[in-house]
This record gives C-alpha cells, structure tokens and sequence, in this order.
C-alpha cells in the first residue's frame, strides 16, 4: 500500500506535464451520446474480464487496471484512458470516490478498483489532494484496505466521521428526512460512485442508488416498505443528483443472497465492471445481472423471495425522472 | 391455634425462601447472559490469533454493524450483538459474531433462515451448519456465526476448531 502511495505521488507529479484538461465534463460525454445511434438511449457498459481473479480471492491489480480502462473508454468512445478521463472529470475541481465497506472485508469495493481510479484521475491530471475517497467511516474504508489520510498533499480518505453530518435535515418526498454528510456537501464537487454489487435482504439489490445510503447519518430510517421509494427520494434530494454524477460499479464479485453482509456461501465472481451516468439504468442493469445469477443457483427471483427492488421503477416515474429503467430505453454495451 | 399459627409462619418462609431462589437463579442466569465472553483469547485455539477488540451493539444500534441485515436480527429477538475479528496462522482472517438472542426460537430462526443445499450438518452446541468459509451455530440463546475472508484448503477446520472454541465458552 504505501509503495503504491509513492506511486501515486509520482504520478501525481507527472500528471503536471499531461496537459491541460477538459473544461467540459460530462457534458461532453452527453453530447457524445446523443450524436450515435443509440441517442435518447442510457448508455451502460459492462466491462468483463474472466481470468480476473485468476485462482485467487483477490483480483490481480494490473487486470483490474486493464478491465477499467476498457469500461472507461468504451463509455467515452474515446481512444485512450487520459482523453475518457479528462472528459469525465471536470478541471481543477474536488472528486469523491464513494466507496462501499459496510459489508465488511469479504464483500466490500475492492481496493485495487479504488487505486486505479486514483491512479487515472491523477494522470488525467487532478491533484492528489483533489481526490477523496470517502464513506461512513473509518471501519467501512479500513475494510477495504484503505488507509485514513487527511492530508492535502495526497489523495485524502476518510469518513463521515471525521468530517460529519450537515446540522440542517434536508427532505424529499414522504419517505426522506436526512442529514447528508459534509464530505459530499462541502468536500466534493463531483462524486463517482464506487458501489459493490449485491443482494439486499429489504432492497432486493443494492448497487448505485442505495450506496447512497451511506452518505447520510441514520440510514436504517429509509428502510421501510423495502426501501421504496426512500432510495429514489434520497437520489432526488439536488446535491446528491447534481453531483453524484457517474457511477463505476464494482461487480467484480458479488453475493446473491444473504445480503448486504457477507455470506461466502452466496458469492459469486461476475469479474464485471458496470459503468454509466444513469443510476436507474446502471442499477437495471445489475438487476438483472442478480437475477441471472440467482435463477443459475436454483434460487426464486427477488419478487418470489419477497423483496423486488421496486425503487428501481419509482426512481424512473415522472416524480422522480431520475433516469431509465425501461431496457429498450438502455443502451447496454458489453465488452 | 397455636400451633397452626406456627406451621402457618413457616410454610410462609419456606414459600419466601423458595421465591427468593427463584428470583436469585434468574437474576443469575440474566447475569450470565449479559456478561458472557464467548471469545477465546489468542492461542487457546490452536493457530488463533484474537486481532481486534471485541465490539458489541444493541439491538437498537445494531444498524451501525449490519445496516441492511439488523432487522431480520431484531425481529427474530436479538438483544445484543458481539463481534472480533481473528486471525489463524497469521493469514487466514476471519470474524466472529455472537448475537444473544432473547431465547433460543430466534437462535434457530436465523440459522434456519438462508441456509443452502451445500449447507453441511456439524455438531456444535445445539445445531449447527458449516460451509466452506463459515460456520454458524446456535446454543440457547446464542447464535454465533464465523466467517473466514479466503478459501484455503484449512479453511474448514480451523474454522471448526475456532467455532469449538467459542461453544465452550457459552
């Protein structure tokens, strides 16, 4: 980890001479997919690579590297990682990297996914200091394999914890009334979700939208009526939509029942990269990727076992328009 | 009169005494299960290690350990919820949780509840499954279960080895 870390100080040096980068963000990307002819379409890809894991637990961090930049430029459609970079990120501005390690060591985002973001980000030329990676706390960060860093001059990583929660409740709808961390209010201007795949006992599945979940301060009261529709209103609340922006979702492995905690009966490596800006659609889309995978185990469908993930639908109704989830709506690229 | 006064006074202290044992017993075994420490310490296991401080969390805090998975804890009874992490060999991590269950119908229900076809029968405490990175077991009010983070060829029985460890200290 800590030669890793030098690396990255050197890359952030390095990232000096790269150049000038995009003003233009995702915008850019927006106009991109409207020119194709899939426009009107969501666009998500899935980025797989099968000898990821190799005969390992863990995956090999140089795959790892590889599988996200064929996600990344496959989404963009551009050439190379620095060019998707730039135009993913906006110029000198503060990017969060929310990961996800409430489920602890065994189903958590995986460290070697965070390190090479980080790693893109800085040779794409944002400042090391510019980048957070954050989530509940500490423990949910350290059961990545994340180190706690608060200072500037490196990529910083810590909780809500450390930072807390706004005083200030904001609502949405019947079912939100919340606290939002000031790591996502005060800290970052654009955020890049790094959820992991799973099964949800209550949700169904949680994937983009719920890692939302860990952005606020008591997230067991949006639980109700298997969390719908408090996934879609949290999602609506305009500082986590305006700046959660992309999601690279970490479906590298992924348990499929038993969830959020780690069950090692139920996992399974998809070996899988999911990435998008429309978090129903991501979301649609991992769905189904669960489903798959459950029907394959012998196991009912999440509407047999009780539990759909009817947040998906309402995150997609005309209240909360938070994107697609109609799959002749969603431009799914695999690669 | 006398004397059915007297056989009166001491069938009163016998039923005194006899409430008094009773309410004592109890209070003892409410003692017993707020206190008990199911964790072995490092190396009364062979080849384990105990790595962390042992947490606990109510049932009304359980959300800040298993946000997501508390519920199904709550509603089958959970009093509280004890947790370590260990290590064997120093390689092979894994966690143990114990949950105190309000008795042992929501012990059973949970391990009851999610188990697979490859679940394999163990005998620890009063019933127990084993897979090839767990072990869950439940005895009275107690279910604990241990989750290892790798796959090794002694992942199984260090795994069993361990979980013996913690029966005997329920």
């Amino acid at each position: 980890m800590s030669n890793r870390r030098e690396f990255l100080k050197v890359a952030a040096t390095g990232a000096a001479i790269l150049g000038s980068q995009s003003t233009l963000g995702l915008a850019v990307i927006l106009d991109q997919k409207a020119q194709h002819a899939d426009a009107g379409k969501s666009k998500v890809v899935i980025a797989r690579d099968a000898a990821l894991h190799g005969t390992s637990t863990h995956p090999d961090e140089k795959r790892v590297l590889d599988l996200l930049d064929l996600a990344i430029t496959s989404y963009t459609r551009r050439a190379t990682p620095m060019e998707a970079w730039k135009h993913i990120v906006p110029a000198g501005k503060v990017i969060g990297l929310k990961t996800n390690g409430l489920g602890g060591k065994g189903i958590c985002t995986h460290l070697a996914l965070v390190l090479a973001i980080a790693q893109r980000l800085q040779q794409a030329g944002v400042k090391p200091g510019n980048i957070v990676v954050w989530d509940r706390n500490a423990r949910d960060l350290e059961v990545c394999g994340l180190t706690i860093n608060t200072d500037p001059s490196r990529v910083r990583c810590f909780g809500s914890d450390v930072s807390g929660y706004e005083n200030e409740p904001v609502a949405f709808g019947s079912a939100v009334n919340v606290k939002l961390s000031k790591i996502l209010t005060r800290e970052c201007d654009m955020v890049i979700g790094l959820p992991i795949l799973k099964d949800h006992e209550l949700s169904g599945v949680t994937f983009a939208m719920k890692n939302m979940y860990g952005v606020v301060q008591r997230p067991f009261e949006l639980h109700a009526n298997g969390c719908n529709p408090a996934v879609a209103d949290l999602n609506c609340i305009p500082v986590i939509r305006e700046k959660v922006r992309f999601t690279i979702g970490d479906a590298m492995s992924s348990v499929s029942q038993g969830g959020p905690g780690f069950h090692p009966e139920h996992l399974w490596y998809p070996n899988a990269l999911i990435v998008g800006e429309d978090r129903v659609a991501v979301d649609h889309t991992a769905w189904q990727m669960i489903e798959r995978r459950r029907a394959e185990k012998g196991l009912p469908t999440l509407e047999g076992a009780g539990r759909p993930p009817r947040y998906i639908a309402t995150a997609a109704d005309a209240t909360h328009k938070l994107g697609v989830n109609d799959p002749s709506r969603i431009h799914l690229v695999e690669v | 009169m006398f004397r059915t006064n007297k056989m009166f006074r001491l069938k009163s202290w016998i039923v005194a005494l006899v409430a008094i044992s009773i309410v004592a017993a109890v209070a003892c075994t409410g003692c017993k299960k707020s206190k008990v420490d199911a964790f072995p310490a490092s190396d009364s296991v062979a080849g384990w290690q105990k790595s962390s401080e042992t947490r606990t969390f109510d049932a009304k805090n359980l959300w800040q350990y298993i946000d997501g998975d508390a519920e199904q804890y709550i509603s089958a009874g959970v009093v509280s919820t004890s947790t370590s992490d260990y290590k064997y060999q120093g390689q092979l991590e894994a966690v143990v949780d114990v949950h105190t269950m309000s008795g042992p119908d929501g012990a059973r229900k949970i391990l009851e509840t999610g188990q697979t076809g490859d679940a394999k029968a163990v005998q620890l405490g009063d019933a127990g499954v084993a897979y090839a990175q767990s072990v869950i077991f439940r005895k009275g009010p107690y279910l604990v279960r241990i989750v290892a983070y790798e796959s090794t060829p002694s992942t199984p029985q260090a795994l069993l080895a361990l979980a013996h460890g913690v029966e005997a200290k329920l």
